[in-house]
């Protein structure tokens, strides 16, 4: 895989810097994954130039867009194609217009302009809406009508900044699947922000998880979920996380607490388990499970088809259990309660 | 005097002043406020004569109110609080009185039209048919507006065709264009050639453009004693000097 | 007394958003609305009272009149030309521009607005005069002469009115969304295409209020026309001049010409604002 963008994006921006090496191959997707203020926007404008960097740098294909001090290449000349959180469609032209809009700046004559994005709106399957205006469209049709503007300047470079965000649950999943599909054929490098995991587990060959304008954890989609490095991964991918010290199977946390693992390893370990195994009882249980404690019911929300229930006590983690499971212990908030997880539920991994 | 029917607001405010009017008239003495309208033109002369007449009758106060003697006239007939209507012009007097707001206008003042230039005059303007010259700018009052009127009657005596850059609006709008120096001569009146930096020529012609300034008090006037008083110390030796000092001619 | 509008069903709203809704409106603003438009539109009824209808016909055929209102037309639309020229840059410079003494600049800009319009014209000969600052140089470079022609009302119109537009253009600016303009970049447009092919139409409603009232408020000039431009029939003689001078003699003549600015001007902006307000 060739690699098409080199940078590293060092920013300052108010209170926090940004400091994040980032690295994508043709046809690559990366995700830069992470709460909201974690500096993903920044780096993605860094990337299309509406924001300069104070240090780092940003090179394309070979070619230097952006060395704080030597080299500043302007948004308008970069080849980089953006599709911005609200579309930012321009109201004032019909979605053909609206594509059309990068080509015709590219010095392509307004006829042949016009029929290349026609094209590209036939292929996000939207040709017979190409005289309509922004807002005689939908929330979908106009993503579908943004990224068919963004990838019409055939960008070596595509941004995508929360690009589904603005619609609603059952549209974000036809325009995911949809928005996929192009990413694929998408032959240049593409960067896209999201906080939200699944867009990103879904949409990305890559995931960079950004805390506080830094890398937390970086590696494919598979990695990340399975191995969560952050309080923040592991609650995207709904895992608990703990971080302690390994001797063989044994993870000594920092509070004392001692959880057997299926893996067994040694040194600095991260220790993680779904909440589904953990499995509650009203009288501490006899027999098989290794890691038995005393908790104390703190919440109960649903989740999905079963019960989330948060508990506090030496370990604070989540439990799923059964709607009957919760019924039986007649859970409520404050009771106390014993949590047994198997240890071959319990992942180790070095920190 | 209240014969003439008068506006309604000038009755209602007449029939509000009554009380005032019978207790100045029982004992013969003027005291109360007086208000004059007075053409622009009479301005700083009016000020002063109304500041003698004050002194010499405390317990009066004169109100002014300085405007073209056109919009003074349609105030006064649109019932306008007038003791005292001292015009520019006989023919707005005349609206006046025919509207039966004032009777027995007196002249008490003349003014003559003069050629302004500026000091030194530059240019050597020495008569009305200097002004032709095509290198010459020249400041005319519209026709409309008294000033504008007599100019064109000067320049008809004369013989003089004369096309200016600008038809001003009044006398000072003309003298103005003069003192800022967008223009070389203005025909206004001599009074108002007391500016720093211009001089008046004089030419025979104005003769026939003399400017009546008249006065009279105005029926319905809230104020009638002192109105009349002050119509009579108008027409005083006292105030003709103020007159004459500001370039104004006796009657 | 108020109520709440009950939240209605999106084809419901817009239709009633397009016909005169059923609504109550608060007495507390009905009543002040109401005293307000009449005291708006009464001064017209007067002049519409006293108009001396059956000579009409005559009076508006008379040549000077035709010929006062084509040169107010004119040049009420060059100076607002002039102004959308130098304001709508001015505007833009004020809205997306960040420098030192900007505060500064905004309140300059304002001076006309207060400034009466009288005084403006003299400070428009202290200037453009003969003798003026800039007015001197051109007479001697150029032989050109503002005073007393119909440039002269042009520059005069343009200067009272030019505060409207830029207040407006620079409300609209600042209303728009400036990613709009980022996004044009990251498709390849250049800051001056950015400005005339995303900008300029984003704000298009704002320069048009912008430039009805710069019209307007150039068609009404008196003061600083009659004192930078002086009156001179069929040059410098708008109908405002025409009016003031025809108060001294004619009151009907004045009320005629007066209700033919208000007919004439009211006319082409109805006609501009639904032009304006159909495109998007």
């Amino acid at each position: 895989m060739t690699r098409l963008l080199d940078a590293r994006l060092v920013a300052e921006r108010g209170a926090f810097g940004l400091d994040l090496p980032l690295r994508v191959g043709a046809g690559e997707t990366v995700a830069l994954l992470g709460p909201n203020g974690a500096g993903k926007t920044t780096a993605l404008r860094s990337l299309a130039g509406l924001h300069a960097l104070s240090e780092g740098h940003v090179t394309l294909a070979g070619r230097d867009l952006d060395r704080p001090g030597r080299v500043w290449v302007a948004p308008e000349r970069r080849g980089i194609g953006v599709v911005f959180q609200d579309y930012l469609l321009f109201p004032h032209l019909t979605a053909l217009d609206n594509v059309a809009f990068g080509p015709r700046r590219r010095g392509l004559g307004r006829a042949r302009a016009r029929q290349l994005a026609a094209d590209w709106l036939a292929r996000v399957g939207l040709a017979e809406l190409a005289s309509r205006r922004p807002r005689e469209l939908s929330g979908g049709q106009a993503q579908r009508v943004a990224l068919a503007r963004a990838l019409a300047v055939e960008p070596t470079l595509l941004l995508l900044d929360e690009p589904l965000a603005a619609l609603d649950a059952r549209t974000r999943l036809d325009t995911r699947a949809e928005l996929h599909r192009h990413l694929e054929r998408h032959e240049g490098a593409a960067v896209l922000v999201t906080h939200d995991p699944v867009d990103a587990l879904v949409l990305a060959d890559r995931l960079v998880v950004v805390e506080d304008g830094a890398v937390v954890q970086e590696g494919d989609a598979e990695t990340v979920t399975a191995r969560p490095r952050t309080d923040y991964v592991a609650r995207l991918v709904g895992l608990n996380l703990y971080r302690g010290r390994a001797e063989g199977h044994s993870v000594r946390l920092d509070d004392g607490t001692v959880l057997t693992a299926a893996d067994a390893i040694d040194g600095e370990a991260f220790a993680a388990f779904p909440p589904s195994a953990v499995a509650l009882h009203a009288d501490r249980p006899e027999g098989s499970p290794r890691n038995v404690w005393e908790a104390r019911v703190a919440g109960v929300h649903r989740h999905g088809d079963n019960l989330r229930v948060q508990l506090d006590g030496p370990l604070r983690a989540a439990s799923d259990v059964t709607p009957g499971a919760a019924a039986q212990l007649g859970l409520v908030s404050g009771m106390r309660v014993w949590a047994a997880v198997k240890a071959a539920e319990i992942r180790a991994y070095p920190a | 005097m209240k014969t003439a029917p008068v506006a309604a607001a000038a009755a209602l405010l007449a029939l509000a002043a009554c009380g005032s009017v019978d207790d100045s008239m029982g004992d013969g003495e003027v005291d109360g406020t007086v208000t004059v309208f007075a053409a622009a033109s009479l301005t700083e002369s009016f000020e002063r004569i109304g500041e003698d007449f004050e002194d010499a009758n405390p317990g009066v106060e004169v109100e002014f109110s300085f405007a073209g003697s056109s919009s003074l006239a349609a105030q006064i007939n649109q019932g306008a609080p007038a003791d005292v209507f001292a015009s520019a012009a006989p023919a707005d007097m005349d609206t006046v009185v025919e509207a039966g707001n004032a009777e027995g206008p007196e002249v008490f003042a003349r003014n003559q039209l003069v050629i302004a230039v500026p000091e030194g005059n530059p240019d050597g303007v020495a008569a009305l048919a200097d002004l032709t010259d095509p290198g010459l700018k020249v400041a005319l009052c519209a026709e409309e507006v008294p000033c504008g009127a007599a100019s064109q009657t000067a320049l008809d005596a004369a013989g003089v065709e004369l096309t200016p850059v600008t038809y001003e609006t009044d006398v000072k709008a003309t003298l103005a264009k003069l003192t800022l120096g967008e223009v070389d001569a203005a025909l206004v009146y001599r009074t108002d050639v007391a500016a720093d930096g211009v001089e008046a020529v004089e030419f025979p012609e104005s003769a026939e453009a003399v400017n009546d300034y008249v006065l009279a008090v105005v029926g319905g006037a809230p104020n009638p004693a002192a109105a009349e008083a002050f119509a009579a110390y108008v027409r005083s030796d006292e105030a003709l000097a103020v007159l004459t000092a500001a370039g104004f001619q006796a009657p | 007394m108020s109520e709440a509008v009950p939240q209605a069903a999106p084809a419901e709203a817009r239709r009633a958003s397009r016909g005169p809704r059923r609504q109550r409106v608060p007495v507390a603003l009905l009543v002040p609305a109401l005293l307000g438009l009449a005291f708006l539109t009464l001064p017209l009824a007067g002049l519409l009272i006293r108009a001396p209808w059956s000579t009409m016909p005559q009076r508006l055929a008379e040549p000077e009149v035709l010929e006062a209102l084509r040169l107010s037309v004119f040049t009420a639309t060059a100076a607002t030309v002039l102004c959308l020229v130098f304001g709508v840059p001015l505007a833009w410079l004020l809205a997306r521009v960040d420098f030192r003494g900007k505060g500064l600049v905004r309140a300059l800009v304002t001076v006309p607005l207060v400034l009466p319009p009288v005084v403006g014209g003299v400070a428009l000969l202290l200037v453009f005069g003969r003798n003026g600052l800039v007015g001197g140089w051109l007479d001697e470079a150029f032989g050109v002469s503002l005073p007393f022609t119909t440039a002269g009302v042009v520059a005069a119109m343009a200067f009272v009115a030019m505060p409207f537009l830029v207040v407006s253009v620079e409300g609209a600016l600042r209303g728009a969304d400036a990613r709009y303009e980022e996004a044009a970049a990251t498709l390849g447009a250049g800051r001056w295409t950015v400005f005339t092919r995303v900008t300029l139409p984003l704000v298009a409603p704002g320069i048009a209020a912008g430039a009805v009232l710069s019209w307007a408020r150039a068609l009404g000039e008196f003061g600083a026309t009659i004192t930078f431009a002086g009156n001179f029939p069929g040059r410098t003689q708008t109908m405002p001049l025409a009016v003031y001078l025809a108060l001294e003699t004619d009151l009907e003549a004045a009320i005629v010409l007066s209700l033919i600015l208000l007919a004439v001007s009211v006319t082409v902006l109805a006609c501009l604002r639904d032009r304006w307000t159909a495109a998007p």
